[in-house]
């Protein structure tokens, strides 16, 4: 066995083994107590319907995904330009950053609704707008605290060498914020998946993720019910390790991700 | 133009705005290719004063001058490179990215660039760590990296605050030996701010001594123990005397002597 896999082994053993455990037990727990199937499916059981249903389920987790990139990509990279226009416009941003952190603390699933109103229940660009604007305001938040927390003396540094605020900016401030943009693009990434299937509960197509799990748990069909559920996870875990993926790829020069992972 | 000083300093305070007095009526000029060493205990402005130099921060009066221009004019044209006591590397560029990066910002093209920083690299004898990010490094070669980048550019004067002061005792004796030859090699004026009274007398052609609260030139002393200057140059009885009487000025002003000045001439 190489050093390589031997690690990952390491690595990943113990997780695949508690994930293993847990899903025993759980199977175990409910034939044991005999536990209604309303109240909690048998895990064989959700996976017998995940494989029966496969093929609709499928199609409603990637549609419902669309819906959630979508919101991702339009939230986040308006919070991107917005981030930089505050930290190069400071006067902008201590006048409006109040209102994104207080805005970051309000629970905007309430806006759903509103938002299948303003946008149309079937237009999935309804589910989007709640997802972009989940994901709005952690990208601010945290992009700006990137480009704005750089160790003052590099940007004396850069005007040192009478470097202007563009060159600043493309150099210093924009590669010092990328850890942190992650960090903000990761919570929205779980953010836009909560958008867009919540935004379903409150209506859309019937090839929806969200209407499938919300019409099998109104019929009782609650195998399916979970079953969507598990797809929702799936596709949510996916978009996440995307992300934290991309991150890597980008951030590689973080002393402090060496740190952390022990290198 | 051969007399003009590298910098000329008249009459330069400092108010910060909680009312504090950093500065107050600073007089001094610097000789071109001169070593110039501002030593003082904390609070006697003499970081201030380097900033003031660097066109960092605005004098609240007075005038600073760097070759004969406004030192807002010097920044412009790229007369002046910055050391501070932390290296202040970007942890995404490569050591010779880092040392390139003013390169970048004059537009050199990519081939003169890379002459250039190799050029640094052997200077600063770092040759093959070129790929290297900051944080692979000691501190000291992360200090030898910020030298090769602020003089990558050839700045005719290099500002540099307390460079060597986060650094153990033995790399930064070496890294003394390895400044005075850079600075013999590339013929720039240097402006060090430092705590150590040894390290000040080590490197430089004259030393100023301030003392604080207002911080303000409280003497002025010629060191004239020949150049090149080795290891023997720290054992020299000479060396001893301006030593002591470095100390002396510093503790004669009724200043506020640290005890690690006293220590760190011994």
């Amino acid at each position: 066995m190489t050093v390589a896999l031997r690690r990952r082994v390491v690595d990943w053993g113990p997780p695949l083994l508690v994930f293993a455990l847990g899903i025993l037990s759980w199977q175990l727990l409910v034939v044991a107590f005999n536990v209604q199937e309303f109240l909690l499916p048998k895990p064989t059981e959700i996976a017998r319907t995940l494989w029966d249903e496969r093929s609709s389920l499928w199609h409603a987790g990637i549609y419902t995904f669309k819906e959630a990139l979508g919101g991702f990509a339009i939230g986040s990279s308006l919070a991107i330009l917005v981030a930089l226009v505050f930290a190069a416009f400071r006067p902008f941003g201590t006048a409006f950053m109040p209102f994104a952190v207080a805005a970051n603390a309000v629970p905007i699933i309430a806006f759903a609704p509103i938002m299948n109103n303003w946008f149309g229940l079937l237009n999935p660009f309804s589910k989007m707008a709640i997802a972009a604007v989940l994901c709005f305001f952690p990208v601010l938040i945290n992009m700006l605290r990137g480009l704005t927390s750089v160790d003052p003396r590099a940007i004396e540094l850069m005007r040192s060498y009478a470097a202007g605020q563009t060159s600043t900016f493309r150099r210093v401030r924009i590669p010092a914020s990328l850890p942190h943009l992650f960090a903000g693009l990761k919570i929205a990434s779980v953010l836009s998946m909560i958008g867009a299937i919540v935004g379903e509960y409150f209506g859309g197509p019937i090839t929806a993720l969200g209407v499938t799990i919300l019409n099998a748990s109104a019929y009782t069909n609650f195998s399916l019910a979970w079953a969507g559920i598990v797809v929702a996870s799936a596709f949510g875990i996916l978009f996440y390790s995307a992300v934290a993926f991309a991150e890597r790829l980008t951030t590689s020069w973080d002393p402090s991700r060496r740190a952390f992972h022990g290198e | 133009m051969n007399e003009r000083p590298a910098v000329s300093i008249q009459g330069v305070s400092k108010h910060f705005k909680a009312g504090v007095t950093a500065l107050s009526g600073i007089d001094l000029d610097v000789r071109p290719q001169e070593f110039i060493s501002l030593i003082g205990p904390s609070g006697c402005g003499k970081s201030t004063l380097l900033r003031i130099i660097g066109d960092l921060i605005d004098p609240s009066e007075g005038v600073v001058e760097v070759n004969g221009k406004p030192a807002s004019q010097a920044r412009r044209d790229h007369d002046y490179g910055i050391v501070f006591q932390e290296a202040v590397l970007y942890d995404w560029r490569t050591v010779s990215k880092n040392i390139a990066l003013p390169l970048e910002l004059l537009r050199w093209g990519r081939e003169k660039r890379t002459q250039r920083v190799n050029e640094m690299l052997r200077l600063v004898e770092l040759e093959g760590f070129e790929d290297r990010r900051p944080w692979e490094l000691s501190g000291g070669m992360q200090q030898r990296v910020a030298i090769a980048r602020a003089l990558s550019f050839d700045p005719s004067l290099l500002l540099m605050d307390e460079p060597f002061g986060a650094l153990d005792e033995m790399t930064r004796e070496r890294l003394n030996m390895e400044l005075l030859r850079i600075w013999e090699a590339s013929g720039s004026t240097i402006v060090f701010v430092t705590h150590s009274i040894a390290e000040a007398v080590f490197l430089s052609t004259r030393v100023v001594v301030m003392s604080p609260r207002p911080g303000q030139i409280a003497d002025l002393v010629d060191i004239d123990l020949p150049y090149p200057r080795t290891a023997e140059t720290r054992e020299e009885p000479r060396f001893f005397e301006l030593v002591t009487g470095v100390r002396e000025r510093l503790a004669g002003r009724g200043a506020q002597v640290e005890p690690e000045l006293l220590e760190d001439a011994t």
